[in-house]
């Protein structure tokens, strides 16, 4: 089915939208729900629904968001929202809710006095959310064009093909505010718009759906949720640069799955006419390709990107000339992130003001966070900006599963771990960097005081050391260096001066490093230094780690002649290795895992370290 | 990979012969080289050295220049890969939920390090950098299955069945 006009379009989505709402039940599918079994769960339904002879819909969806809570079924006429569900229960749900239209209390959320919460908009978790990168994820069948044309989709493509000229449409983009959702924030327009202004042809437009945070997983969630947002909006940005006859989206090697379904996407936009050539018969061509990484973090850098979709190595080259000047094959090249993408339809549809009340004065809009680590509710969030870290952690995240938190480490390796002091700070681009951290890619871990804030830096730190591609030598050389220095630390040798050494190795390298790697890859180390040092100063003073983490490599025993046998060091050892004698405390070797408690409590200084003789 | 692996030291010709349809698809053209080498490993399991000559040849690039691309990127195997994967996440959101714990554990039992393939090709062990399931946190991957907290007992027993035989 071809759609020759914007009018054409139109008249589809109001035929699909009142098309009388069948009864639909969506399970989710979504990467944590699919793990955690969210696919016997639809077919259990549609034995079951097949078996009473019910019309009802039953699809499968992208992730609705509360992947702690998994495989998540909304049953969308009733308003039931059922967590964590098995498919035994769903002949119980079937009869209950679908047959005779009462709740199945069992399965729904509990709110603190116990009582149940059916619909998912008042849950806590949901309820400080404002979804709208995500607004279709998990509410829409990813797999079937017609629902997204149904829920309005195409309608901004349709708009602008029917009445916006390119400078209009990049005007409406500057006023809502929109920045790149990528991680520094870049503001869109003003990329488009210096595209647009080059003499070069042709253009080329990319979109980033390279991931390569170890801990985010949102442009996975929207490529897998709701493909035709990122279709549509490279669409819509492609005909505001002009002379882009071919946009292509990068997607990391990992996912499958978003790269099957965004095939599917495409194969269905171009059939509808609403990709490909002559689209809605406005006289406007545009194609998009696939691409699909090879398993490289730096490839996630714009220039990096660009050689790898050449065919080379993923290096990042020095700028300028800038991607908009010279980008792929040597063009003109816009690239933006997944997010990004999936943001301007909803602005063309509602208004660039709409999209500018959202959020705060230098940062509108909302961020989409991977929120996971020690809190209760993990998952998919999306909230406005300027939202400050304590309500992300206790409102939506629910607080600590057990103990106290200590912190959380936001925008993956290149950002920083920000203190509970500072958690009234609000969430936006430049605040974040303002206390050392950054947006990033948006991940969010929060940390408890079971995490050791050394071993957290030195993670993030190995991380970014692998990763580095080697090309310029502060970032192959010094990331190197400051990890053999964590290294040494977290072993229970660190030295005093080893702290000051870091600082001024990841200063230079985030002044002299080459690309956005080498610049942000200190950060972990340095946040850490600047809000918990005294977690370092343990570890290199008392040879001890306070979050009983890391394990030094040598032994602790006591020595008799100090020893005022209080039995503090017995009553800290969770090992059971201190044992009491006639003769006084000693360690038990073979019981004793290092962690330096004992020697820590110690009034009188009675436990000694001995380091392992190197064989 | 249900396609026979590729031992060492296939031969050349028939290697060809399986690869043309993928190759005659990209000769002479330099700038398809990363989807290339995936369609040829995705063939193959592996990208053996005659392999990696075969596609030299067909692009016009030289076999440093295509072992310099391949080499780069973490997708790309040089060595026989096993019958089953077994893929540890060590994504920021599995590491403080454990997955350190569970490497040593699997590399310990199973006799090979993190990146290693045991010598009867069974299995190969890797790390992976968040799969995007955190909320299952630590997650271990066993040939593409996500496995549930309650089904990493199952995996032990296997592992400890596996070294009976
Ligand atoms: C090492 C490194 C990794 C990056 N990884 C990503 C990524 O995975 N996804 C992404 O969208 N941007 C990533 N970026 C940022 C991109 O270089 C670029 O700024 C961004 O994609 C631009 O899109 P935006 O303007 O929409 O934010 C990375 C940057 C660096 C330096
Ligand atoms: S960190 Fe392991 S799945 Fe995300």
């Amino acid at each position: 089915m071809k759609l020759n006009s914007p009018e054409e379009l139109f008249a589809l989505r109001d035929e699909l939208s009142h098309r009388g709402d069948r009864p639909r039940v969506r399970v989710c599918c979504g990467t944590g729900c699919r793990a955690a079994g969210g696919e016997e769960v639809l077919a259990a339904f549609e034995r079951e629904i097949g078996r009473h002879g019910l019309d009802v819909e039953v699809t499968s969806s992208g992730c609705q968001g509360w992947c702690e809570r998994g495989p998540l079924v909304a049953v969308e006429a009733e308003k039931v929202f059922y967590l964590s569900v098995d498919p035994q229960d769903v002949p119980a749900i079937v009869d209950h809710t679908l047959r005779r239209g009462l709740p199945l209390p069992r399965l729904l959320y509990r709110d603190e006095t116990g009582r149940p919460v059916p619909w998912r908009d008042e849950i806590p978790f949901y309820r400080k959310q404002l979804r709208v990168v995500l607004r279709n994820c998990g509410r829409i069948n990813p797999t079937d064009i017609r629902d997204y044309i149904r829920v309005g989709g195409y309608s901004a493509l349709a708009k602008v093909l029917s009445g916006m000229s390119p400078e209009e449409v990049i005007e409406e983009v500057k006023r809502a505010g929109l920045r790149g959702r990528g991680g520094a924030g870049f503001p869109t327009a003003r990329k488009w718009a210096a595209c647009r202004a080059q003499q070069e042809r042709p253009k080329y437009l990319i979109c980033n759906g390279d991931e390569g945070d170890p801990g985010a997983f949102m442009d996975r969630s929207v490529l897998e949720g709701d493909p035709h947002s990122v279709i549509e909006g490279m669409t819509i940005a492609a005909y505001a640069i002009g002379d882009v006859p071919e946009g292509y989206i990068y997607v990391r090697a990992e996912y499958p799955l978003a790269v099957k379904h965004l095939e599917l996407a495409l194969r269905q936009a171009e059939e509808y006419g609403l990709l490909g050539e002559d689209i809605l018969g406005t006289g406007f061509s545009f194609r998009i390709e696939i691409k699909r990484g090879a398993g490289a973090f730096v490839c996630g850098e714009s220039t990096a990107l660009m050689y790898s979709i050449e065919g080379k190595r993923g290096m990042p080259r020095q700028t300028p000339p800038r991607s908009v000047e010279r980008g792929l094959w040597g063009k003109p090249t816009v690239l933006n992130n997944v997010k990004t993408f999936a943001s301007v339809p909803v602005i063309i549809s509602r208004g660039a003001d709409w999209f500018a009340g959202i959020g705060t004065e230098g940062s509108q809009g909302t961020q989409v966070f991977a929120l996971t680590g020690k809190v209760r509710n993990t998952g998919l969030v999306e909230v406005p900006m300027g939202i400050t870290i304590r309500e992300l952690v206790y409102d939506i995240g629910g607080g600590p599963r057990e103990g106290r938190i200590k912190a959380v480490q936001i925008g993956g390796p290149s950002g920083g771990c920000i203190p509970e002091s500072l958690f009234d700070v609000p969430v936006d681009f430049d605040s974040l960097q303002e206390i050392g951290a950054m947006m990033g890619s948006g991940g969010l871990v929060v940390m408890d005081e079971a995490d050791c804030m050394v071993a957290i830096a030195r993670y993030f730190l190995s991380f970014t050391q692998a990763e580095s591609c080697g090309k310029c030598t502060p970032c192959r050389v010094g990331t190197y260096r400051m990890l053999r220095i964590m290294d040494r630390i977290v072993e229970g040798n660190g030295r005093i001066e080893d702290l000051e050494e870091l600082e001024r190795l990841g200063r230079w390298i985030k002044e002299t490093s080459l690309c956005g790697l080498g610049r942000s890859a200190p950060n972990p180390v340095l946040t850490t230094l600047r809000y918990f040092r005294e977690e370092y100063l343990a570890h290199i003073e008392a040879r001890h780690c306070p979050a009983g983490v890391c394990r030094s490599p040598g032994h602790f025993r006591i020595n008799p002649e100090e020893c005022i046998w209080c039995g503090l060091c017995a009553e800290a050892c969770e090992d059971g290795a201190v044992r009491r004698t006639r003769q006084g405390f000693s360690i038990d070797p073979r019981l004793c895992s290092g962690c330096g408690r004992c020697r820590a409590v110690c009034p009188t200084g009675a436990v000694l370290f001995t380091e392992e003789v190197a064989v | 990979m249900g396609e026979p692996v590729p031992e060492r030291g296939v031969r050349t010709e028939e290697l060809a012969t399986r690869l043309e349809p993928i190759l005659s698809r990209y000769r002479g053209q330099a700038g398809g080289l990363i989807p290339l080498l995936q369609e040829v490993q995705g063939e193959l399991g592996w990208l053996p050295e005659e392999a990696l000559r075969l596609v030299a040849e067909a692009t016009g690039l030289t076999l440093a220049q295509v072992v310099g691309v391949a080499s780069f990127y973490a997708q790309f195997y040089f060595q026989p890969r096993g019958r089953h994967v077994i893929r540890v996440c060590t994504g920021t959101a599995c590491h403080i939920r454990g997955a350190p714990k569970i490497l040593e554990r699997l590399e310990e039992e199973l006799g090979i390090g993190a990146g290693e393939t045991a010598p009867d090709l069974s299995v190969t062990l890797e790390t992976v950098n968040c799969l995007g399931c955190c909320a299952l946190a630590p997650v271990v991957v066993v040939d593409e299955r996500v496995l549930k907290k309650r089904d990493h007992k199952k995996l032990w027993e296997w592992i400890r069945k596996r070294r009976v035989e």
